[in-house]
Formats: C-alpha cells, sequence, structure tokens
C-alpha cells in the first residue's frame, strides 16, 4: 500500500508493468519491488533447492529471494534483482525456478524430504548404480536446480566498455562518500563518483533523517548537483565497482539500458576499468537477518528494507507490522512505521534493557521463535519469560545488526578483523593499497561519523598525492552510538534459514560441524553457504557465529572466507564486449584481398589473416580440380601468389650481422650484400622455433622472414634477444609485415613475366637463385628476391603496400597471357609437398634440426641459441622421429594428416607407433597422393614400407618411405 | 561409517543427529614412516594409495592450511584422457580409469560425469593436429571421435556458426571426458585414508626438511618437528619453495589461473567445450553455474587472484564462440598457482636425497591426475620403483632431454603451455 505524501517517487508518472502475467501500475522512481509491494505482491520467487515461497529480504543490490526473468525470447534476462530493477512502461518481469507456477510449484515437495536433503547428501548417495549418474541422478539434479533460463539464443543487445582515470575514486555516494568526493574536489583532485543506485545519499535515501537541518536525501542531492557542476568531477549513477585488482584498477559496471524501455542503440551495460591513483571506499553496511525457524517467508524482511520500503518509496510492506531485533534500529523501524500510520503489532527486542514506548507493545528479552503462513506470512509466535506466543502480523522487519559492506576490501585476499563492540567485521587497513575505506563500511554507523571519516579519508588521499586540502566544514548530523547485543539464532523447532538463496539452514552448518567440516571454507563448501549469487551478503557473518557455537570456537577463531569479485554479478555480455562474431580478434587482409575475392576464390584464416584457398575456374566444381591445375600451371607456365603474410623483419645496424648468427643457427653474418640465404631458428630449449630467409640489402640491413604464422613470436624473440640477452649489440628491428606487398611469381616462365614487367630486363648472371636486390616496376622502387617455396625457378616480388593491388592484377593479367594465373594455399601445401619444404605443420614445437634433416645447417663455427639444448642426448639419434616421405603402395590409396605409422602386421596400439603423418597432398605432377610424416628413424628406413593407420576415419594404408624431397631431388629446376 | 541411499533415509528419519565426522583431527605425531607434505588432491590420494595398495598406515599428511583449500578446490573441473604423447596418454589413460570407479572405491559421490567433451578446431591444420590426438587416443585404448562442422552442430548447436572469427571446422569429441565435483574428490580421499589409519594434520605448514647424510630424517612444521623415514612433496604451487627447504631448484615457475562461475541456470551446456582459438574451456556444474577458464595471466606470481586483462579476454573468447551466454552473469572469479614445467607435463621422481621424493609440474591440468597420480606416487614412494604409467615423468628429463612431453609445442618456457 501507497503512504500518501511519503517518498521520493514521482507520483505524477505513473508507469505500466507486467509481473506474472498480470499488469501493474507503479511510479517513476520504483524498483520493481516497491512497485509490487505498493500492489499487495509479496510472493515473488522460490528458492533454489526447496522451492519454498519467498519475497523481498532487502531493498538492495545483495537481494537473495526476489529474483526474477526480465524480458522475453533473446531479450530475457534471468536471475534480475527486483530490488534494483527499475520500473519502466512494458517492463515485463516473470518469476522463475517454479513449475508450473509461482504459487503452485511442484517442486517444493522437495520442502516434505528436507530432512533427506541435508547439508552434503548427495555426496553420501547416487552412487548405484555406476552408469545411473550420468543417465539418471544427474539430469534430475541438473533439471532441479539452476535459478533463470538463459533464452539459448545469442544475446542480441549492444554491450560497452570503456577506461577512466583519476586522482581519486570514490566507492559509494552515502554521507562518507559524497563528502570524501567534496573534500578532495574541493582540492582540485580528479575524482569519480560512483554508486550503484539511481541517486546517492545511501542509506540517507531510506531514513527519516535529517542533515544540515534538511531532509538527509535533499541534503545529498543539493550536494551530489554541486559535485556534478565541477569540472573536475564525473558522478556516475548505477555504476557499481565490482572488482579491485592489482595496482589501482577498479572493475565497475554502469547500467545504461536496463532501467529503460528497449531501445537498440542503447548499449544494455557498460564495464568500465577505472585506474585511480587513490579510492575511498564508502560503500555502507548490510544489515544482517536473525537465524530463528521459518524466518524466510513472503513478509519477513531486514528492518531496514522495511523502512526503505517506507520512506523511500511510500509503501508500506504490510497492515500489521512485527519487528524483531537486537538493537536499537528495531525501535527506528517501529518509530517510522508509526508515524506513518502503519500498525506495528509488537517489537520483540532480545535486549532485556529495552526501551518501552506508548506507540506500540515492546517486548524486552524476548525472541522471534516461529512463523505461520505459507504464501506470505500470516502470524509469528514469540518467546518472552512467560513463554510462547502468537501474534498476527503479515509483515516481520527484522534487525540483527549491521555489516559493513568490506568485500572489496577483500579482493586481493586480505582478511579483515572481528570487532567485538559493533560484532561485525571491518576491513583492516591496507589491505588493499591505496584504497581508503571509511563510514558504514569501516565500522563507523552514525551520519556523523560516516561524513567525518570520509572527509579525513579524502584528506589522507589528499596528502599521499601531495595536494592541499582545503577547509571544507562538516554537516550537523545524528551521531548515535552502536546500541547492540549479538543475537545469531534462535533455537527451536524447524528450520531457521541462513543463506536464503542456496537453502541454508542453521541445522546445515550444525551437521557439517558435526561431520567435522570445521574449518570455515569446508563448511561453506561442504553447505554451500555464501556460494549463492549475493556471496553470502547477507548470511555469511551468522553462519559463522553458528559454525563457532557448533564448534566451542570464537567467531575470530573461527575466520571469515574470502570475497571474491565481482561484487555484484556482471553479465559475461558486458566484460566480454564487442567481441562477438568477428570482433573476437582483428581481421587481417592482404593488399590482393579485393582482387582475389573479385575472382570468387574461397579465403581462409591463415592466424589473424585471410588466404585465398584456391581461384575457381569456370566450369570447375571442386576444389581439387583448381588445385591441381594450380599446381601444374606453377610447374609448367607461371603461377601468382600473395605471399605478404609472412613475416617480415627489417634489421638493422653495424652488429646485424652478429646478431643474426646468434638467432639463426647458420652463419648469416657472411651473406653477402645482394645475396639471399635460407635460415633456420631454434627455440632456447633446442626446438625449431622458425624457418625463413635472410635477405642482406646491404651492408648493414638485412630483410629476414617468417612464416605467418610464427611471425609474431619472432619478432618477440628477437626483441627478447636484442633488447635482454644482447643490448651490447648496435642493432635495430622493425617489423615491416604490413608495408610490404610480396608476391610470388613462380615456374619456368617467371623470367618472362617479370622481363616486361620490370623496368629493366633481369641479367639472368646477376640474378642466379637466392640473388636480391632492388628493381624497378613502372618507376616505382621494389624489391626482388630470387626464392623460391615450389621448387621452380621463381621470384618473390616486393613492392610499398600501397601497389600492392594493382601490382597484383598487373601479376595475374601478365601471368595469364603465358598461361598462368595465381594460386592459392591448397596449390602452394601441394607445391611445397612435392618438394619437402616444411611448414608449422613438420615444425610443431616438438622438432629438433637433427629431426627434419637440417643438422647440418647448425654451424658449427659459432655459437647460436638454442645449439647447446640441441646437443642434449634424447634430441638426436636414432630413437627420434626423423622426417620422411611417403606414398601409397597397396590397395588403398588414401593417406590422411593425423594417422599414425605402425610396421605392418603390428597391432595399431600405443606401444607399436612409429609415428605419424603430418601433411598430405595429390601430386598431379606425380600422379599420387604424398605425404609427410615423422618416423621412427626414418631417415635409415628409407625404402621399407610401414602401414599407416588412421581410426578416426578408417583409413589403413600400406606406404612406402622414401626420401621427403619427392620432385626434382638435384633442385635444376630451382636453379636453371 | 558406510554412505549409501538407505543411510540418508535412515539418518534423516532420526534428524541426521547419527552423522559422524568425515575424518578426524588428530594431534601430529613425533614420527611417521611416511610424511607428505600438502594435502590436496594428489597428496590425499597419495595417503590413500600408500595405505589401500601397499598397506602402509603410518602415513601423515601435512597441510598448510584446510585439507583441499589449494587448487584441487579452485579448477574448472574437466577430468579427460586425450593426451597424446607417450608418457602422458598411458598415465591419463590409467587416471581415467581410475575415475571409473572413484565411487564405489572411495564410497564417495565425487560426481564423476562423463558428460563428454569437445575440443573444437577452427583451421585444416588445427583439425590433423586433432586427429593425430584423437588417433593417438584410440592407440592408447581411450575413446575418440573426429566430428566435422555439422557433427559438432548437433552436439552444440548454441555456437556462432554464422560469424564466428574463426569459424568452426569442426570438434574432436571425446565421450569419456568430462566432470566431477573437485572438493568431493578431496574430501573422498581423505575420509579413504583417515578410515585407514592415516593421520590428516590440518594447519600445519611444513617450514623444513631434515636431511642427515644424504637422507631425509623429518620435517619441521608450524606444529613442531615431525622425523619421518620418508617425505613427499605434493604441493602444487609452492613446490619450489618446498623444495628449496630441501636444497632442490626445480624446474618450476608458478603462476596463476583464472577460473570463473555464474549464477545459477537451468541446464543450457550439456558438455565440456573448449575453444582453442580463444583459450577457452566451459562446462555447466550440476548446481547450474557456467564454470569457465582461460589462458594463464602470464606473470609469475604466488598471489592466488588475477587481473582484468585476462578476465576480459576470457569473457570476450565466450562472448565470440557462444553469444548465447551473454547475459549469464559472472558470480565469482578466483585463482590458483599452477606449477608449471618447461615441457608441461609433470615430475613423480625421487630427488637426489634419499627418501625424499617429488611430485609436482601438474600445470593446470592436474585436476584430472589425482587419481593416477597418487597411485603412481604411493607406489613410488612404497616400493622405490617407479610405476609403469608414470615412469616417464622423471625429473632429470630436462637435463637429458629424453622423452620430453610438449603437448603445447611451445618449448621450455612455462607460461605457454
Ligand atoms: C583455475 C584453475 C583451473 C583448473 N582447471 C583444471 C581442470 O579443468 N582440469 C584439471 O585436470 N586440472 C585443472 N587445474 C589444475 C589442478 O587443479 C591442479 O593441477 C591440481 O589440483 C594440483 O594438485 P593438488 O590437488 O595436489 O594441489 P593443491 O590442491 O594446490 O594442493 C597442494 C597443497 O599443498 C599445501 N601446501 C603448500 N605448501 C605447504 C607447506 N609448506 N606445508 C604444508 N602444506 C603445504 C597447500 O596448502 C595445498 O593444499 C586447474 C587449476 C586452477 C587453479
Amino acid at each position: 500500500m501507497r503512504i500518501a505524501g511519503k517518498g521520493l517517487i514521482d507520483r505524477d508518472t505513473p508507469v505500466h508493468f507486467r509481473f506474472d502475467g498480470v499488469a501493474h501500475q507503479g511510479f517513476a522512481g520504483d524498483t520493481l519491488a516497491s512497485a509490487l509491494l505498493a500492489q499487495g505482491v509479496r510472493l515473488m520467487g522460490r528458492s533454489f533447492k526447496y522451492h519454498r515461497p519467498r519475497g523481498v529480504l532487502t531493498a538492495g543490490s545483495e537481494e537473495p529471494n526476489a529474483l526474477v526473468t526480465v524480458g522475453q525470447g533473446a531479450h530475457a534476462d534471468p536471475n534480475v534483482r527486483a530490488t534494483v530493477q527499475e520500473i519502466y512502461d512494458g517492463l515485463e518481469a516473470h518469476p522463475q525456478n517454479a513449475w508450473p507456477s509461482l504459487r503452485y510449484d511442484l517442486l517444493s515437495l522437495n520442502d516434505l524430504a528436507a530432512p533427506f536433503l541435508s547439508a552434503g547428501f548427495y555426496y553420501k548417495t547416487f552412487m548405484w548404480p555406476r552408469a545411473f549418474w550420468e543417465k539418471l541422478y544427474e539430469p534430475v539434479i541438473r533439471r532441479a536446480a539452476g535459478l533463470g533460463a538463459l533464452s539459448g539464443q545469442p544475446d542480441p543487445d549492444a554491450y560497452e566498455k570503456a577506461y577512466a582515470f583519476c586522482d581519486l575514486l570514490v566507492i559509494g555516494a552515502g554521507p562518507a562518500g559524497l563528502m570524501a568526493a567534496l573534500t578532495a574536489a574541493e582540492a582540485g583532485a580528479d575524482v569519480i563518483l560512483c554508486d550503484e543506485d539511481t541517486r546517492s545519499g545511501g542509506r540517507l535515501l531510506a531514513e527519516d533523517e535529517e542533515v544540515d537541518g534538511q531532509p538527509g536525501h535533499a541534503w545529498a542531492q543539493a550536494l551530489t548537483d554541486r559535485l556534478r557542476a565541477m569540472p573536475n568531477v564525473r558522478v556516475m549513477r548505477r555504476t557499481t565497482v565490482t572488482g579491485v585488482y592489482d595496482q589501482g584498477t577498479y572493475g565497475a559496471l554502469e547500467r545504461v539500458g536496463q532501467h529503460l524501455p528497449h531501445r537498440a542503440s542503447l548499449p544494455r551495460a557498460c564495464f568500465w576499468r577505472i585506474v585511480a591513483k587513490r579510492a575511498v571506499l564508502a560503500s555502507g553496511a548490510i544489515e544482517r537477518p536473525v537465524a530463528f525457524p521459518n524466518n524466510d517467508r513472503p513478509g519477513i524482511m531486514t528492518a531496514g528494507a522495511v523502512r526503505a520500503y517506507l520512506n523511500r518509496w511510500g509503501v508500506a510492506p504490510g497492515r500489521r507490522v512485527v519487528v524483531f531485533g537486537n538493537n536499537d534500529d528495531a525501535h527506528r523501524t517501529a518509530r517510522d512505521l508509526v508515524a506513518a500510520g502503519v500498525h506495528v503489532a509488537a517489537l520483540v527486542d532480545s535486549r532485556h534493557e529495552a526501551q518501552a514506548s506508548d506507540a506500540y507493545p515492546v517486548h524486552a528479552g524476548a525472541v522471534l521463535c516461529n512463523t505461520q503462513g505459507r504464501l506470505g506470512l500470516e502470524s509469528v509466535t514469540i518467546r518472552t519469560a512467560k513463554g510462547e506466543e502468537r501474534i498476527a502480523a503479515d509483515t516481520l522487519a527484522m534487525s540483527g545488526g549491521w555489516n559493513p559492506s568490506l568485500h572489496l576490501t577483500c579482493h586481493m585476499n586480505g582478511r579483515p578483523v572481528w570487532r567485538d563492540d559493533i560484532a561485525a567485521f571491518v576491513p583492516k587497513p591496507d589491505m588493499v593499497p591505496g584504497l581508503i575505506p571509511a563510514g558504514a563500511c569501516h565500522g563507523a554507523f552514525s551520519t556523523h561519523a560516516c561524513l567525518e571519516e570520509g572527509r579525513a579519508a579524502a584528506l589522507r588521499a589528499l596528502s599521499e598525492l601531495g595536494m592541499t586540502a582545503k577547509d571544507v566544514p562538516l554537516a550537523e548530523a545524528e551521531d548515535a552510538p552502536v546500541s547492540l547485543r549479538p543475537l545469531w539464532q534462535v533455537l527451536g523447532k524447524g528450520r531457521a534459514w541462513l543463506d536464503f538463496q542456496n537453502d541454508v539452514t542453521a541445522k546445515d552448518v550444525a551437521l557439517a560441524a558435526q561431520e567435522n567440516f570445521c574449518s570455515v571454507e569446508h563448511m561453506k563448501r561442504y553447505t554451500t553457504q555464501g556460494m549463492a549469487p549475493d556471496q553470502g551478503k547477507n548470511s555469511n557473518v551468522a553462519a559463522l557465529a553458528v559454525l563457532a557455537d557448533a564448534t566451542g570456537r570464537s567467531i575470530p577463531e573461527t575466520g571469515t572466507t574470502t570475497f571474491r569479485p565481482p561484487y555484484t554479478p556482471v553479465a559475461i555480455a558486458a566484460m566480454g564486449a564487442g567481441a562477438e562474431g568477428k570482433g573476437f580478434a582483428p581481421e587481417r587482409k592482404t593488399t590482393s584481398h579485393a582482387a582475389t575475392v573479385e575472382r570468387g576464390a574461397p579465403m581462409i584464416e591463415a592466424g589473424l589473416w585471410y588466404r585465398p584457398s584456391y581461384f575457381p575456374d569456370p566450369g570447375e566444381s571442386h576444389w581439387r580440380q583448381s588445385c591441381d591445375r594450380e599446381v601444374r600451371m606453377v610447374r609448367e607456365s607461371v603461377g601468382i601468389c600473395d605471399v605478404s603474410t609472412l613475416g617480415k623483419i627489417d634489421v638493422q645496424g653495424p652488429d646485424a650481422g652478429r646478431f643474426l648468427d646468434l638467432v639463426y643457427t647458420n652463419m648469416m653474418s657472411t651473406v653477402k650484400p645482394g645475396r639471399v640465404r635460407y635460415g633456420l631458428m631454434l627455440r632456447e630449449d633446442g626446438h625449431v622455433m622458425d624457418d625463413g630467409t635472410a635477405a642482406r640489402l646491404s651492408e648493414g640491413q638485412y630483410l629476414i622472414t617468417t612464416t605467418t604464422a610464427a611471425a609474431g613470436q619472432v619478432m618477440a624473440h628477437l626483441d627478447f634477444v636484442a633488447q635482454g640477452l644482447r643490448p651490447d649489440l648496435d642493432v635495430r628491428l622493425a617489423s615491416v609485415t604490413e608495408q610490404w606487398a610480396q608476391f610470388a611469381v613462380a615456374g619456368p616462365q617467371s623470367r618472362a613475366l617479370l622481363d616486361g614487367l620490370l623496368d629493366a630486363p633481369l641479367d639472368p648472371e646477376a640474378w642466379p637463385f637466392m640473388a636480391c636486390g632492388p628493381v624497378k616496376v613502372m618507376g616505382i622502387a621494389a624489391r626482388l628476391f630470387r626464392i623460391s617455396f615450389s621448387g621452380e625457378h621463381a621470384y618473390e616480388i616486393a613492392v610499398p603496400a600501397r601497389y600492392g593491388d594493382s601490382l597484383f592484377r598487373l601479376l595475374v593479367a601478365r601471368a595469364e597471357a603465358l598461361g598462368g594465373g595465381p594460386y592459392g594455399m591448397e596449390a602452394l601445401n601441394v607445391l611445397r609437398i612435392e618438394k619437402g619444404f616444411i611448414t608449422h605443420a613438420e615444425i610443431h614445437g616438438r622438432t629438433t634440426a637433427f629431426d627434419i634433416g637440417m643438422d647440418r645447417m647448425v654451424s658449427a663455427k659459432k655459437d647460436c641459441i638454442g645449439k647447446v639444448m640441441a646437443d642434449r642426448p634424447g634430441l638426436k639419434g636414432p630413437e627420434r622421429e626423423q622426417l620422411v616421405g611417403l606414398r601409397p603402395v597397396g590397395e588403398s590409396k588414401e593417406m590422411t594428416a593425423g594417422a599414425h605409422l605402425f610396421e605392418p602386421g603390428t597391432e595399431p596400439v600405443r606401444v607399436n607407433a612409429q609415428g605419424y603423418v603430418t601433411s598430405v597432398g595429390f601430386s598431379p605432377t606425380l600422379g599420387t597422393m604424398l605425404a609427410l610424416g615423422f618416423l621412427r628413424n626414418g631417415r635409415a628406413r628409407h625404402g621399407e614400407r610401414v602401414k599407416l593407420k588412421d581410426h578416426l576415419r578408417q583409413v589403413e594404408t600400406l606406404c612406402e618411405v622414401c626420401d621427403p624431397v619427392f620432385f626434382d631431388p638435384d633442385g635444376g629446376r630451382l636453379r636453371g | 561409517m558406510g554412505f549409501s541411499g538407505w543411510r540418508v533415509l535412515r539418518e534423516g528419519l532420526s534428524g541426521n543427529r547419527g552423522w559422524t565426522p568425515q575424518w578426524r583431527d588428530p594431534e601430529p605425531k613425533s614420527e611417521y614412516d611416511i610424511v607428505i607434505i600438502g594435502g590436496g588432491g594428489h597428496g590425499l590420494s597419495t595417503a590413500y594409495y600408500l595405505a589401500k595398495e601397499h598397506g602402509l598406515t603410518n602415513v601423515a599428511v601435512l597441510e598448510k592450511g584446510y585439507l583441499g583449500g589449494g587448487n584441487v578446490g579452485r579448477n574448472t573441473t574437466i577430468v579427460r584422457a586425450n593426451y597424446f604423447l607417450p608418457g602422458n596418454s598411458e598415465f591419463y589413460s590409467h587416471s581415467l580409469k581410475l575415475w571409473e570407479g572413484l565411487e564405489e572405491d572411495l564410497n564417495y559421490n565425487v560426481m564423476h560425469s562423463q558428460r563428454g567433451l569437445i575440443n573444437l578446431f577452427h583451421s585444416d591444420g588445427q583439425r590433423d593436429a586433432f586427429a593425430r590426438r584423437g588417433n593417438a587416443m584410440i592407440n592408447q585404448g581411450d575413446d575418440a571421435i573426429l566430428l566435422d562442422r555439422e557433427g559438432v552442430r548437433k552436439h552444440l548447436p548454441y555456437l556462432d556458426f554464422d560469424n564466428l572469427r574463426f569459424p568452426v571446422y569442426g570438434g574432436l569429441l571425446h565421450p569419456r571426458g568430462g566432470t566431477a565435483r573437485h572438493d568431493a574428490v578431496a574430501w573422498g580421499y581423505a575420509r579413504g585414508a583417515d578410515s585407514r589409519g592415516v593421520d590428516l594434520i590440518q594447519n600445519c605448514e611444513v617450514t623444513g626438511i631434515d636431511i642427515e647424510n644424504g637422507r631425509v630424517t623429518g620435517v619441521q612444521t608450524t606444529r613442531g618437528p615431525i622425523r619421518a623415514k620418508k617425505v613427499g612433496m605434493v604441493v602444487a604451487g609452492r613446490s619450489s619453495q618446498v623444495a628449496a627447504m630441501a636444497g632442490m631448484r626445480l624446474p618450476i615457475e608458478s603462476h596463476v589461473l583464472q577460473a570463473f562461475v555464474t549464477e545459477g541456470l537451468k541446464p543450457v551446456i550439456d558438455h565440456v567445450v573448449s575453444f582453442g582459438m580463444g583459450h577457452f574451456y566451459i562446462s555447466q556444474s550440476d548446481k547450474g553455474g557456467l564454470v569457465f577458464g582461460g589462458d594463464l595471466d602470464f606473470y609469475a606470481s604466488y598471489a592466488a587472484r588475477g587481473n582484468l586483462p585476462m578476465v576480459e579476454h576470457v569473457m570476450e573468447a565466450g562472448m565470440a564462440l557462444m553469444p548465447m551466454i551473454g547475459r549469464a552473469r559472472v558470480l565469482r572469479s578466483w585463482g590458483g598457482i599452477m606449477d608449471m614445467t618447461p615441457d608441461g607435463s609433470p615430475i613423480i621422481d625421487k630427488t637426489g636425497i634419499d627418501g625424499l621424493y617429488l611430485n609436482c609440474g601438474w600445470c593446470y591440468g592436474g585436476f584430472k591426475a589425482v587419481p593416477g597420480s597418487g597411485f603412481s606416487f604411493a607406489h613410488l614412494i612404497a616400493r622405490d620403483e617407479h610405476h609403469a604409467p608414470a615412469a616417464r615423468y622423471r625429473l632429470d628429463r630436462f637435463r637429458d632431454g629424453i622423452g620430453l612431453m610438449d603437448e603445447e609445442g611451445t618449448g621450455a618456457q612455462h607460461n605457454l603451455h
């Protein structure tokens, strides 16, 4: 029921929404919870395990009970806290974890079976028969468990990420946070003030209390307006600081569109990474419930929540309220209710010294010991010195004291300390470097103390930052001392809930102790206490107290569990914003991309690059037809292939040669200017890292190439060597992969093709195999390398990337005129297999120079990275699997990469495995399938027969072992 | 006390008052035959198999915190036998067989769920590599099925098949792969070891290892000195520190690995799915939370917590692969300290010191190894000879290069495995 004239809602702006299929009306400023309570709706959810009917417990983001699904279809948002969700016109919220309906939930039968579903029961049963776990037990458990449901469809909404930097981050805009922000802002610091709420004020919004002679919320609003007007302050509403990380980094989630009708242009949320020189934590405190039997019915709330609904939203949560507590807040609640005209049936104060009142009956030294009402509270049973007594009530407001919201201080594994005087944990100093707690989160509960601590925290931060503070006066505010007698649980018949969300009761905790799960972490994991969406914010301390009691220890001896990020749950879509689809990784396209796509070539991923698979000709319907044709074309006339994706690193300086001698196995310092040498690089551990070429462009300049796959790795490695291992060498490195477009011109007609294209024809004498040098194409300075990955007479020509597109088109046109054309990755692969050239299929990180038959390339005349380790006995010798060629010789001609090799006649099991196949392809040149692979002692076994076995694809083929160079072993074509 | 459905019913009817401690909390004795340092999964399973397989019960497990508080209680619970290099193949195959009888053996429901693991591949080259792996699995007697794109779609219709940056070419399905309830594994072994007479000593940090004339004689602890004829070091992320107490320098670097769990959700993901291009793997727990993780944070550290760059990267990988999880909210993230070796494979071996044994180097894959590792390590400690499936896990392989097991092929850079 609404109470006239109360609350911060806008009664002129009605808002229409639906819950559980029923239309409701609320006002702007309402949350779903406040609007539903105003309509008399108390039942909002079902609990996790026992499917108990539940209503709201709190008025904040820590809400454990009132979880609903908002929206439908792909827009459905499960597990939304009704206490946080603002209503908007058209909002549709649905109950969850209930079937067939919220009122009649079949699985509430679980509640009857509760004696058999005690903590950890599932560890003790469901073991027989073994096969039933996956077939029966687990599916049933899975279906019963879980809260809301994902739609199963891709999230259609937009999310964003953003970054911010500041001198001081203030977390929480209650009195402490506002005071901290003001103090720092007045001193000229860059300040970010975040609060998860829709407006600032914190508890002041929920209390009927004055600050500086005005209503607390008005004071907060005025101060916020003032801050907002300052250029050095950024006030972030609806923004929860979710995590604390190293070096003053904070994660924060801003709700951008979640409180508004859906608009595609508006992101739902933005995940912020905020880096702050200092931070003030002013996150307040969370009231704790008391564990008494049946303390979980709809209508039972924390006292602070009752005041919040009353004062902030003008809602009386019920008609007859009982208030129960162990501290003065219970009285404050009763007073507020009475002042608003709500009937208070009783105030039950566990303290004997409780003050009497003429406005309502006070039961001092009494406790709540039971409640009644199936779908909502109907009455409560209290236990006084005189005995038990039942009191009719539809609402119970309970207060067990307050727990400082110190969660963020624990994110770097710090442990809080116990303060007996307030019966609560508080942060220790400097649990997070640079984060200063102030106010209620620090155990200072009066408004006056909060203001004072907020200012002091900012002053400390300013002085640490070397900034001069101005005098900022404190506002007048209440300064009542904490008066509380700890009360954690009331024993009695029936279950008393601790963790409402996970359905953990005091009995479960006692059972854990009984079974010696006495460490607080064991108790947590055994009972699941504190592992629900609220991370135990409402219940951990009480559960600890119950455990302490059960094990005869004090609370500080019992210790706490660790709070971890995030403070409140964060959607994966928010933290992963922008990564859907192609957004996950950069897309790299070569300069010939457009021309290639125009020709209908299917593009495939090569690392981050796209490369053409093959170039289909009209009439070709299968990739193999195109591939075979392209291979023949290269072998017979000329082919063009974009090889720009290979890594290109410009190495310059007087010591460039010495440097390359260190990183390559072979000698690079002796390469003459104008010449290229093939090189092998080892990792420190002696295995092959990569292969490529080093072209000496001039005395002090090399251009080295890497494979496409290892370009980044090699660049990083060279940088590490240059900066970390040999800073004494005078050498500079630059990746120029993207600066140059480079094309292979391969085949017997390659020189003919180039001759008409280059400004001057090539002098064969000056351009032997492995020559390089500057050339000009239509006046453009280009580089030419006579190198070959196809085994043919071939060149690679490089031009500045901006000319790549036109050069590619020119090359292709000229090739076509000579009976050739472009070729793709498939043909490239076949060409290199025919020649036994390796790729990362062979140098997969576990092979050595010895394995691939290149140990002669490890120069004996010098040291190089990896040389010592490559000499380890295990890295060479007949036991090693060595690179071989394989061709089918039996009935079956099929070969598959990934197959294993066995001696014919042996069983294809691990102990008999002799090697494996790395690359296969059909050679149109030789008219057969060919494969490269590794075979134990393979070089000594050329001519032998082995069995290729692929269990996965049911292939078994008899093969002959041969030299990996299948075609033109002498290399005549290459040199000619 | 035996656990069973009947027992749960009977105790339930009598107010659950009859359950007894699942293990004792004994005072440490002054001397044991064998001391195991580390009450994680591997330490506890070692103790269990020492007692069960070798009848050795004068054994203590010393744990500096609470049992199972290390990585065994922090992992993403994936259990598989899909390795392909000799050494790993037979070891993990043996371990998986132990898993398959674990509930019965321990009389504890560890919820080992063989729901199937799918490793996705995104290029022809990756398919070839996975084919090699799958064939090796079958060579070893385990199970593997190579799925093409359509095959993957049948199992995982919710992947982004249309627009994923690295298109799904197919996947390697390991039907016997799956998950287990990590804490229950530690507790089940603890209860089994305790009931056979092993002393599990919690809050007992080893601070020194006593060695006389090249032979171990005992350990120093925060609860006093304890003499022992044999000592096993099984401390995962803390291996370098503990081995240093014996003067050893291990080829181990400790790194942080984070993991994440969402709020409870109704069943949506039935398998374990692994996305190599994004270093992302995910499954859904029986409670309904999506449990997922990614790569190491990359810097060496003993802080069991991580930082945002990797958090965001993992979320991005999830969004790229299966954008239907976008609205699931991450409830908790945490980190564990990984004992990374130069080849990414573990070490189970004697040391240069008589009576001192080493079990470490599990990297981020040691949960599935818990049964096998304990079994083989117990064998080594009890008999002073290697157990066949773990015989290749020698410490000196890094020196001689014989039998390196670099499954990732990334070489001796610890954080790349
Ligand atoms: C985030 C994450 C995800 C993972 N995911 C998987 C996965 O999906 N699948 C998989 O197979 N593996 C996974 N792992 C790896 C796996 O958890 C570990 O490899 C394995 O648990 C390590 O062995 P353990 O259980 O014995 O270690 P731990 O549980 O860490 O045990 C070591 C114990 O030694 C104790 N200790 C240390 N120093 C001392 C001392 N001085 N004195 C006494 N005690 C000491 C520690 O307190 C600790 O309890 C993951 C790990 C992490 C962190």
